[in-house]
């Protein structure tokens, strides 16, 4: 069923991919990026999830995956990162492919999936120091490192309470701990600011861009434009599975604001229907 | 109102139907099998009437009594199963509030137990059907019955909701539950054997049935039916009363029903309880610092703190207790079973690991450890918990039976059982999962629609340790029945042998599934969300 190495399907049985190109034409994967996606494919029943996927996220960059609800981020971040097996299509980290030498490309990399459970019968403290032994660190890294990122996630208070217990956001939080733990050197955030207060997202907001500066690579996705064009060095605009734009920041939103550049890319606004009834003045109860 | 709710309740049975046809093949069966019940009690009851009226009528009374019981308790215990019409979805609707009661105590009749019970209590009332004023007594107390079962089992669990939100007493409740379950067939047995030494004394069974009934019937709980015997009898004034009983017992459910939804919709649930705490980092402090150790010590914390594990530990120090009693007490050598039985349970408990993680496998996956870790990691605590429960278990129960020439070959079998169960286990979990109670959720709770895969994985498991058990077991057996001190020695090695041998390659197997098709375990507990 899984086939690596078969070149992407014929055009004519994919009615979504009307100029799609035959994989002998895939460039091989950027051995300097720290995320180097090619020709990327996944098909769930009839849906198709993603659409010939590359992508290089330059190392050291702060990089934004955007897209609609149901656009393909999620599933394209997890087949960059090992939790999704793709159809068709390679994934490489600094260079390490993350299909054929999994334990070496998971090493380089922390990952925050999104839509998924924690360990949360574990306190706080618990479940970091999991991940950390889960990972190969030594006891006194781990304690001591797990102090730091409790601290730094401001849930010291919360360290011995169950991870069930826990509000949305604090979840959040532990788990971007968890996926940190052992300093990787790309970290593939699904949605890290999803039900964050803004004080506990804007001290995550430094963490990262202190990680970015000592060399390190992000890449998050998120629906948040505004968010996004503030926070990120660059930015891939991702609809129906497939790559519109990917760039620096300022080359995609080309003097826009990078939420009517997305719109524009993306479409959809409905314009001139509004909702006559909602109308208080309409008045009619 | 009523009419709006019932079409809701039957859109979302409807729906069900259309995600998954095991979904409907589980209803269905349902259905037949609930169409046999009412089939055979309206006959037999029908039957036992036009034998004996006033005899059935008792039976009734506390066949009746113990059926609205049911209705009334299981719901406490199974919290949560049936949240479809959870009134707390209506909160921002403004519906009247006794609209609102009316509406879902006739949602509760339109489900498969529901509409069974009022099926067959209206079937029954024709038991009387040699004096028809009896059958129109009878079909009151049937609708007055069915009322009462419903109300007051929606009562019971909104009065109650408070309780059973905090997540712990939840818990609690759930690992509880599991005695009365265990125990019932004890009971029974202890009960029918009463019953039987009874009947020996003539008349003295009916005379007990007669008084039991007789009190039940002033009860709210047997009210309902007590009013058909008491016309019967032509008790007026006792019908009365008895009418009486009944109907104040349904406008009483309904009045607490009213004043608890009252209560919850002026102060919603509190969702963010003051939850218990852990104490520093428990067994994580003390296992090695490796990949294998943080496993296995988060299957130990799990093995304690999640329901659907510990309630295993409920069960494990009433096994012999229950096997005693299906010896009936003169034939102790059935206790024996006990000790092997704890080692196969201990090793099946982990036959489904990772549909029990449910996505927070997601972890394991991410972090990229390999199968040797993940499936020695799991079997570990299993194994160091499981030894010393058994070999304590073997000495208890051999020195029930007073025959310590026995103790080898038991022991033997029992943690060679272990060993191979365990094995088993950590392969079956790589390759055959199915849909589990989620983490937080009743463990009794069916996931619907996953009966096919459940039996074929479960069956490929059982049948997998017997096979492999299957010279240990033998061996044992003849050591046991012959009472031969060398070959009991000799089955106590070769258990063990086979036990270690089933370990060893039961998690390397394991293992090398688990390497080759992790990231496809991950997406298989996604589907079940």
């Amino acid at each position: 069923m899984i086939t690596l190495s078969v070149p992407a399907p014929q055009p004519a049985s994919q009615p979504s991919a009307p100029s799609h190109q035959p994989a002998p034409s895939v460039p091989p994967p950027d051995p300097s990026a720290a995320l180097s996606l090619r020709g990327l494919w996944k098909r769930f029943g009839q849906k198709i999830a993603v659409a010939d996927v590359s992508l290089d996220v330059p190392t050291g960059s702060f990089y934004g995956v955007v897209g609609p609800n149901g656009a393909g981020k999620t599933t394209t971040l997890s087949m960059a990162t090992g939790l999704l097996r793709p159809d068709f299509g390679t994934a490489a980290v600094h260079g390490t492919d993350v299909w054929t030498d999994p334990a070496a490309a998971k090493r380089r990399l922390g990952i925050l999936p999104d839509g998924v459970r924690l360990f949360d019968r574990l306190t706080g403290a618990q479940l970091i120091t999991y991940a950390g032994l889960l990972r190969g660190l030594d006891r006194a890294t781990v304690t001591e490192r797990t102090e730091d990122l409790l601290r730094a996630m401001d849930l010291t208070a919360d360290r011995d309470t169950f991870v069930v217990d826990y509000s949305a956001g604090m979840t959040k939080k532990v788990a971007l701990a968890s996926a940190m733990i052992h300093a990787p050197r790309v970290l593939v955030l699904d949605e890290p600011f999803e039900a964050v207060d803004p004080v506990s997202a804007a001290n995550i907001r430094d963490i990262l861009h202190a990680y970015v500066a000592d060399g390190g690579t992000v890449v998050v996705s998120s629906h948040v434009m505004d968010l996004v064009q503030r926070m990120c060095s660059h930015v891939a605009v991702v609809a129906q599975g497939r790559v519109l734009a990917a760039g620096t920041v300022d080359a995609v939103r080309a003097g826009q604001s990078l939420e009517d550049r997305f719109v524009d890319l993306v479409g959809g606004r409905k314009e001139g229907e509004g909702l006559a009834w909602l109308r208080s003045s309409s008045a009619s109860s | 109102m009523v009419a709006q709710l019932v079409r809701l309740k039957l859109t979302l049975m409807a729906n069900t139907f259309r995600r998954s046809v095991w979904q409907t093949i589980g209803f269905v069966v349902g259905a037949l099998y609930a169409v046999s019940v009412v089939f055979g009690v309206v006959v037999g009851a029908i039957a036992g009437g036009t034998a004996n009226a006033h005899g059935a009528g008792n039976v009734f009374v506390i066949v009746g009594a113990v059926v609205v019981l049911a209705w009334w308790l299981v719901p406490v215990f199974l919290y949560g199963v049936d949240a479809t019409l959870d009134p707390h979805r209506f909160i921002t609707f403004g519906i009247r509030r006794w609209n609102l009661v009316a509406g879902l105590a006739v949602v509760g009749v339109v489900s498969i137990p529901g509409i069974a019970t009022l099926v067959t209590l209206v079937g029954a009332a024709f038991a009387w059907w040699r004096t028809p004023l009896v059958v129109v007594a009878a079909l009151v107390g049937a609708v007055l019955a069915v009322a009462l079962c419903v109300v007051g089992s929606r009562a019971i669990t909104t009065v109650l909701s408070p309780l059973l939100e905090s997540r712990r007493s939840r818990e609690v409740m759930a690992a509880v539950t599991i005695l009365p379950i265990m125990l019932m067939g004890p009971i029974f047995t202890w009960f029918s054997r009463q019953a039987a030494e009874a009947a020996g004394e003539a008349g003295a069974l009916s005379g007990t049935v007669a008084e039991l009934a007789g009190w039940l019937g002033w009860t709210p709980l047997g009210a309902p039916w007590g009013l058909a015997v008491a016309v019967h009898d032509a008790d007026w004034l006792g019908a009365l009363a008895r009418l009486l009983i009944a109907v104040a017992s349904v406008v009483l459910a309904a009045w607490a029903w009213e004043r608890a939804l009252a209560r919850s919709f002026e102060s919603p649930r509190e969702t963010a309880g003051k939850g218990a705490r852990g104490k520093g980092l428990g067994w994580f402090d003390r296992v090695p610092a490796t990949p294998v150790g943080a496993v296995a010590a988060r299957a130990a914390t799990y093995w304690r703190r999640d329901p659907r594990y510990s309630m295993s530990f409920v069960v494990i120090p009433l096994l012999p207790v229950i096997m005693w009693f299906a010896g009936g007490g003169d034939a102790p050598e059935v206790v024996l079973i006990a000790a092997p039985m704890t080692g196969w349970m201990l090793g099946f408990g982990i036959s489904n690991d990772i549909a029990y993680d449910h996505t927070a496998f997601a972890l394991h996956v991410a972090t990229g450890i390999d199968g040797r870790t993940d499936r020695w990691g799991r079997a570990l605590p299993v194994l160091m918990a499981g030894v010393p429960v058994i070999i304590v278990l073997a000495v208890i129960t051999t020195a029930l039976t007073g025959r310590w020439e026995w103790f080898a070959p038991l022991v033997g079998l029992s943690l060679g059982t272990l060993g191979a169960s365990t094995g088993v286990s950590s392969l079956v979990s790589a390759r055959w999962l199915y849909p589990v109670p989620k983490p937080g959720e009743s463990p009794f709770k069916q996931p619907q629609g996953a009966t096919g895969a459940t039996m074929v994985a479960q069956g490929v498991g059982m049948g997998l340790t017997l096979l492999v058990s299957a010279p240990a077991l033998v061996l044992s057996g003849l050591a046991i029945g012959l009472a031969e001190p060398v070959l009991g020695w000799v089955a106590c090695v070769v258990a063990l042998a086979v036990g270690v041998a089933a370990l060893l390659g039961g998690v390397r197997w394991g293992a090398r599934v688990y390497d080759r098709r992790a990231p496809e375990l991950l997406q298989r507990v996604l589907s079940y969300s």
